[in-house]
């Protein structure tokens, strides 16, 4: 197995080392199934949480992650700290660089920026991308595919990968890194994807992605009949940029509603990566149904994040 | 000032010369020119190229002082073979006033290593909202003829086709920075299948397209004259390519960067890469090529734009836009057109040198290299062949595009108006070049 020094998207992970991943995580994933949940792997590394942009939930599964691998954990909030006050990124890495930060999880409103952190040469941990803006978000995408291998193997999932698994993503796809890491990682796992979307939320250009792209929910429901169905998270401020009318006008069209959980098939799944504005993308009947499996994806996250600094952190020692 | 014996030149048609200058003029063109007391410059195996005319330039001062000067920004155009630059007008205090055009061309008077044509801006503060004092600006010493709000665009069709029916009372131009401004909101990246990969918000085609085609029709409509600024993409040409075909008075320039480079380059997110308009594709750049070939274009012109290393240094959204040009600007347009056939030497002296004076209404430049012309020359290389790197950029800015790539040529020597700026490569210290 090629030894993993950064993970910064999915775009350029091997089949191979995703399925690696995976099973790492599932290793993890057992250990949090153990009265001590906590393994001695990563004790006296540090590992930095460097968060530009608000996300608890992103945060706090890291810090779970890290700590249960017995790493420290320091949590660089750039809201109140000298990031707000004009300190420049590579100011910030250099900070972190001379502290000894071992591993570096980063989520940054511009797209690019765990790349230039990781190549730039200002710092040499590994680097972890934790969302950086319209571009990608791998553990999201890693944790997704573990939780569908998971709901369709179960304790079988080892190895495998999710060869002609049909998954439909729903949603502001244009803005979504999340939509993006799971394109690419889901066609490298072999899974059929599909994307549904107003028009206006759908790149202009998509003739290198390895999609179908639909705007019809309702067809992709009764007639892809997909294994899986993604609803991604829609900010109601779009419709003032004039991507949709009206936020009624979406949840109508493109939402998860009770009537459209009702015409699923009967294996079908129901995802989506939170946080979930209920009655807009999805319902509280969709959200909360056995279908559901919103609580495992954040359960898994850990597990899968745990895998991830495993990999690019315990590379010495193992 | 000195006299120089430019001996065994080739001229721009290929004809071998020897040429005499003398008290800041040409005097004698041909064959065993002999003059004693001056020195001679052995040419053999060099092009002699009128000195280049760069019609778009950020020399940054007054007010960005950190990223270059008038001063260091000529020494810049000195060392890419240009002898005179226009100024563009976004400097703080945005140059808007006869006060401020004045005080850069004061500032290039004093440096001397080119002449500077300060541009004015179209609207006050370059906000688009009321007309700048034109007419005081073309009144003014500076005698101001091109005006440009370039970075930002005279978005406001009613204050454009204005500013564009004022410019007749003084044969003035307006040099459009084409850019539909709610069309490229937060725009980072040429919009196509790539930006869609990246996550970088899409600068499309089409919000240059359709600010070029509007303002054809106005320049049309009102009998007025007009200059596109950085044409960047095929569909552009096409629309310029009609306006000239209908007899619109419209004229064009195109960067060395966008006849060069694509949006490939984007995919590491290294800022050197991010300008304004954004680099296109291959499609494009073949658009760009073919048009300065058949004349659709009318010259090359650098949109050299400085920064300090902190503003490059940095993940691409906050970076800012822009790239030096005016040092590697020749070898560029030499490796893209030259290389190949597409362009002569005689043509790049049309589109670097005679056009883009003339659209300036810069004198001294239409008849090229003739005797009695100001001797304004670019001895050229044209066997040499560099890694590009920071010991050939001679501004404050190192943000060039090209660093560690291998570019064809290389300038020799560059003469402004009878002075030697540049000698065997090297850019001369100020005291020669202001005291010779």
């Amino acid at each position: 197995m090629p030894e993993m020094r950064h993970l910064l998207s999915t775009k350029d992970l091997s089949r191979e080392s995703a399925i690696h991943l995976l099973d790492i995580a599932e290793d993890m994933a057992d250990v949090q199934n153990r009265e001590v949940k906590k393994l001695p792997t990563l004790r006296g590394k540090t590992v930095v949480n460097l968060f530009f942009e608000d996300s608890t939930r992103t945060r706090i599964s890291f810090e779970a992650a890290a700590k249960r691998l017995s790493a420290d954990v320091i949590n660089f909030s750039a809201k109140g700290s000298s990031v707000s006050k004009g300190e420049s990124l590579k100011d910030t890495a250099q900070t972190l660089q001379a502290m000894g930060a071992d591993g570096v999880v980063i989520r940054h409103q511009a797209s690019g920026a765990p790349f230039t952190l990781a190549t730039s040469g200002w710092i040499d941990a590994g680097v972890i991308n934790a969302g950086d803006g319209m571009h990608e978000h791998p553990t999201q995408a890693l944790l997704d595919a573990f939780t569908m291998r998971r709901r369709l193997h179960g304790a079988a999932s080892r190895g495998k990968a999710l060869d002609g698994v049909a998954v439909t993503i729903v949603g502001d796809i244009l803005h979504s890194r999340v939509a993006r890491s799971n394109v690419w990682l889901l066609d490298t796992l072999g899974a059929e994807v599909t994307l549904v979307a107003p028009p206006t939320l759908v790149p202009v250009d998509t003739t290198t992605w390895p999609v179908t792209i639909g705007y019809d929910l309702d067809a992709a429901i009764d007639e892809g009949v997909p294994d899986v169905l993604m609803m991604l998270r829609i900010q109601g401020e779009r419709m003032h940029a004039a991507f949709f009318p009206s936020e009624r006008e979406y949840a109508r069209t493109w939402g998860l509603d009770d009537e459209r959980l009702a015409r699923l098939a009967g294996d079908t799944i129901v995802m989506h990566p939170g946080p979930m504005n209920r009655g807009l993308e999805i319902s509280a009947a969709a959200a909360d149904s056995p279908r559901s499996t919103v609580r495992e994806q954040v359960a898994n996250g850990v597990s899968v994040r745990m895998a991830a600094l495993y990999l690019l952190l315990a590379g010495e020692e193992s | 000032m000195g006299s120089y014996l430019i001996e065994g030149a080739t001229l721009p048609d290929g004809e071998r010369a020897d040429l005499l200058i003398e008290d800041g003029v040409i005097v004698e063109l041909g064959n065993d020119v002999t003059e004693t007391d001056a020195e001679v410059i052995d040419a053999d195996g060099l092009i002699a190229l009128p000195g280049l005319v760069d019609l778009h330039t950020h020399l940054r001062e007054p007010g960005y002082e950190q990223s270059e000067t008038v001063l260091t920004g000529t020494r810049a155009a000195a060392a890419g073979g240009y002898t005179a630059v226009f100024a563009m007008a976004n400097t703080s205090p945005v140059s808007d006033t006869a006060g401020v055009v004045e005080q850069v061309l004061s500032l290039g008077e004093a440096a001397g290593y080119a002449t500077v044509r300060p541009i004015g801006a179209v609207t006050v503060g370059l906000k688009g909202e009321r007309l700048a004092e034109l007419g005081a600006m073309a009144a003014s010493r500076a005698q101001v003829r091109v005006f440009s709000d370039d970075g930002f665009c005279v978005a406001d069709p009613l204050l454009m086709r204005r500013a564009l029916e004022y410019m007749k009372a003084f044969g003035g131009v307006i040099a459009q920075h084409a850019q539909e401004p709610r069309l490229t909101q937060g725009a980072q990246m040429n919009e196509g299948a790539l930006s869609g990969e990246l996550g970088l918000a899409g600068w499309p085609a089409v919000a240059e397209e359709s600010v070029i085609a509007r303002d054809v029709l106005l320049a049309e409509h009102v009998g007025s004259r007009l200059h596109v600024c950085h044409v960047s993409t095929a569909g552009s040409v096409e629309v310029i390519r009609w306006a000239k075909s209908r007899g619109i008075d419209v004229t064009a320039e195109v960067t060395p960067h966008h006849l060069l480079l694509t949006e490939d380059l984007v995919r590491g997110y290294d800022a050197r890469y991010k300008v304004n308009p954004p680099l296109r594709t291959r499609e494009d750049v073949e658009a760009l090529r073919e048009a300065l070939v058949d004349g659709t274009i009318d010259i090359v012109a650098t949109d050299h734009a400085p920064h300090p290393v902190e503003a490059k240094d940095t993940e691409w959204d906050v970076a800012a836009n822009g790239m030096v040009g005016l040092e590697s600007a020749l070898s560029v347009v030499h490796a893209a057109l030259v290389a190949d056939g597409r362009l002569d030497w005689a043509d790049v002296a049309r589109v670097m040198s005679a056009k883009p004076a003339e659209i300036g209404s810069l004198g001294g430049y239409a008849d090229g290299l003739v005797v009695g012309a100001p001797a304004n020359v670019t001895l050229y290389d044209p066997g040499a062949s560099r890694s590009f790197s920071t010991a050939d950029l001679a501004g404050k800015g190192v943000n060039s595009p090209y660093l560690g790539l291998e570019l064809p040529g290389r300038v020799v020597h560059t003469f402004h108006a009878g002075r030697r700026t540049v000698a065997d490569g090297a850019v001369l210290e100020l005291a020669e070049v202001a005291g010779a």
